[in-house]
């Protein structure tokens, strides 16, 4: 019994004591692992300036300076923080679990370097060096983030719309036979079709392209949700229905506070599922109907051959999707809390 | 929560019947319950014991009101059975907590359930530490045991005051220290609210250590073979001779005790006695098509006789009822 209320209570000092028992006193192995972590960065970062450093002499300084700067400050910042991590722990983990993982994109970027500006393997202008799309990036740096800023809101325009109405479905369809009779035929039917085919039919019915790209995103969204949430509801317990109603629970009670809690592992399988078609739908409509966004941008500059800039535009994309992935996996931790423990994915 | 007079309601449970269509015939019918008729005073703690499919579990949902009967009444003080209801709690082998909950919020569910969480706030404090987890509230159930759990559901099943406690063999899955000591702890919560409680067990032991009555029942189909009445004082020794004695009865009744207990002439006439222990004479089986779970403890009574015929027959699903269905005697 105590040893549980430790495992509620304070799982933050039981990981703490664990990573300080890996860091280990006890492992002989452990002070050189550490020395190897703690140098990654720096050494990563080191090498890739001089490569840099080497490649761009024959180049036009302003070009490839901020490239410079951008290694330099990775080198910086990785001695910094090996240098800072004996006083705080949880910089220590933190370095601990993403030394590596930053040295291996350092190096990345540098081999990348090597094989475009360096050796000139592949042909210009479709693949410009790091130091190429750095530059692009900051000089473009308004129009992206402009075009960053539109796509979001389409994105969570489209998204919270495919929610809403796909939460109302599917509980209804993984309700009430009725629903379910009439409604999952639709679903089986129309679901399949990929939202971007319904593309030309959109831009017929819909006021303005940015009605529909939103239209087209929902309808993305919408399938996954709809079909995890029906499936989640039905699949409740009947047990727990059954617990429900002896204690005096009314329809209500069961459906908001049995059936949906009961099928929120299911239904956020269908939020991350809705998400990914939600990102590809996004980038189809920007490219076709919408005047701005992301998707837009990398149609745009491809079309004046600007690939620096399409290569930008894909940084930005990568780190704007995966920030809102990671937001929805934060989500979930909060809503699913009373699954630790019990289940891992 | 102090000793008052009875919270409890009686219960009579009259002439019911339950059929059953089978899982791969609809058109077969397995007979659950021919006909059961009990019934319980207010404050009273009655077992049901009997081997499995003898339709304990049946019985209990019927009260509950998540089935209905096919025929008979049910009675709750004088108002009739039609649905689940708040005064009828309900506590099953498997805790069935909701673990999206923490222990406090499974314990007010009924409050939030019934809409008075505002008015009995306070009460769940009470429960907590009625049943001693009161340094748990805020954990989720996987963070207990098995035994917490049970105390979890017990308190959830309380806080609504029911008039009935039905319990579905609630203390079956727990191993048999943690089963003796919550035996004690569902006497102590019985003993402080004196709330009709209807216990279904296939534990003998804990039958007779509890109840003050104890329905025996058999299977194929269901039916009361014979209710006792356990007179000693609580608590209760487990070897004292009284106990054993009961004890041996009963397993007498159910067909566990050997040879000698195959004698015909304690069973009354018309019975199907269950023999789980399966007797070389019981190679005259009934034909294929019948519900093998209904049938494969088949005896040479005349009541069994006529359910054969009525399942070769197959006819009309109803004459299993008409000839089967009819109470003992």
């Amino acid at each position: 019994m105590n040893t549980s209320v430790q495992e509620t209570n304070e799982p933050v000092q039981m990981a703490e004591e664990k990573t300080a028992r890996a860091v280990g006193i006890n492992s002989p192995a452990a002070p050189r692992a550490r020395v190897r972590t703690l140098l990654a960065i720096p050494v990563a970062a080191s090498v890739a300036l001089v490569v840099h450093l080497f490649v761009s002499k024959n180049q036009p300084a302003p070009e490839t300076y901020s490239y410079s700067v951008f290694l330099g400050s990775i080198l910086l910042s990785g001695v910094l923080a090996a240098a800072g991590q004996s006083f705080s722990s949880h910089l220590m983990r933190w370095m601990r679990h993403m030394g590596p993982i930053i040295a291996a994109a350092v190096s990345l970027a540098c081999f990348w370097e090597v094989i475009t500006s360096g050796l000139r393997l592949l042909p210009l202008p479709y693949f410009p060096g790091p130091a190429g799309v750095l530059q692009s990036l900051i000089d473009d740096r308004a129009l992206l983030l402009d075009s960053a800023w539109n796509s979001l809101k389409l994105l969570l325009a489209g998204y919270a719309l495919g929610v809403a109405v796909a939460l109302v479905t599917g509980v209804c369809i993984g309700w009430f036979n009725q629903a379910r009779y009439w409604g999952m035929p639709l679903l089986k039917v129309v679901g399949p079709i990929p939202a971007t085919a319904w593309i030309p039919l959109a831009m017929v019915l819909s006021p303005s392209p940015r009605f529909s790209a939103i239209g087209i995103i929902a309808l993305a969204v919408w399938f996954p949700v709809t079909m995890l949430t029906a499936s989640g509801i039905s699949n409740t317990r009947a047990s727990y229905l059954d617990v429900a109603r002896t204690l005096g629970a009314r329809e209500p009670y069961l459906v908001l506070r049995v059936a949906i809690p009961a099928a929120m592992p299911s239904i956020f399988i269908g939020l991350f599922m809705g998400l990914g078609a939600a990102f590809l739908t996004l980038v189809v409509a920007e490219t076709v109907g919408v005047k701005s966004g992301l998707g837009w941008y990398v149609a745009w500059k491809q079309g004046w051959a600007e690939y620096g800039k399409v290569y930008a535009a894909l940084v930005i994309m990568a780190a704007f999707f995966s920030t809102i992935m990671t937001l929805l996996f934060k989500v979930r931790d909060r809503v699913l809390v009373w699954q630790k423990g019990v289940i891992k994915w | 929560m102090s000793a008052s007079a009875s919270e409890g309601s009686s219960l009579r449970v009259l002439g019911v019947v339950k059929e059953f269509p089978s899982p791969d015939n609809a058109n077969v019918r397995t007979l659950a319950l021919a006909g059961v008729t009990v019934s319980v005073a207010a404050g009273e703690l009655v077992s049901i014991v009997g081997p499995s499919g003898c339709g304990k579990s049946t019985l209990l949902r019927l009260i509950a009101g998540l089935d209905s009967p096919n025929s008979g009444e049910l009675w709750i003080g004088d108002v009739p059975i039609i649905a689940p209801s708040a005064e009828r709690g309900l506590v099953f082998q498997d805790p069935n907590l909701f673990p999206w909950l923490t222990v406090r919020r499974n314990i007010q569910a009924g409050l939030v359930a019934r809409g008075v969480l505002q008015e009995k706030r306070h009460e769940v404090d009470e429960f907590l530490r009625l049943v001693g987890l009161d340094a748990f509230a805020n954990a989720f159930p996987h963070h207990l045991s098995g035994g917490m759990s049970q105390r979890v559901a017990l308190a959830r099943a309380l806080i609504n005051h029911p008039k009935v406690l039905l319990l579905d063999e609630p203390l079956g899955a727990l191993d048999a220290f943690t089963r003796m000591r919550m035996q004690d702890e569902v006497l102590r919560l019985w003993q402080a609210r004196r709330t009709t409680m209807l216990l279904v067990t296939h534990d003998i032991d804990e039958a007779i250590y509890m109840s003050d009555r104890i329905v025996i029942m058999t299977p194929s189909p269901g039916r009361i073979e014979r209710t006792i009445s356990v007179a000693q004082d609580r608590p209760r020794q487990r070897s004292s001779p009284e106990f054993l004695r009961l004890r041996g009865e009963i397993l007498e009744l159910l067909h566990f005790a050997g040879n000698a207990t195959r004698d015909r002439s304690t069973v009354s006439p018309g019975v199907s006695p269950d023999a789980a222990d399966g007797s070389p004479g019981d190679d005259r089986k009934p034909p294929e098509q019948a519900d093998p779970a209904m049938v494969k403890q088949n005896t040479q009574s005349g009541a069994v006789h006529s359910l054969r015929e009525a399942l070769s027959s197959r006819k009309n699903s109803t004459s299993l009822l008409r000839h089967s269905g009819l109470p003992p005697g």
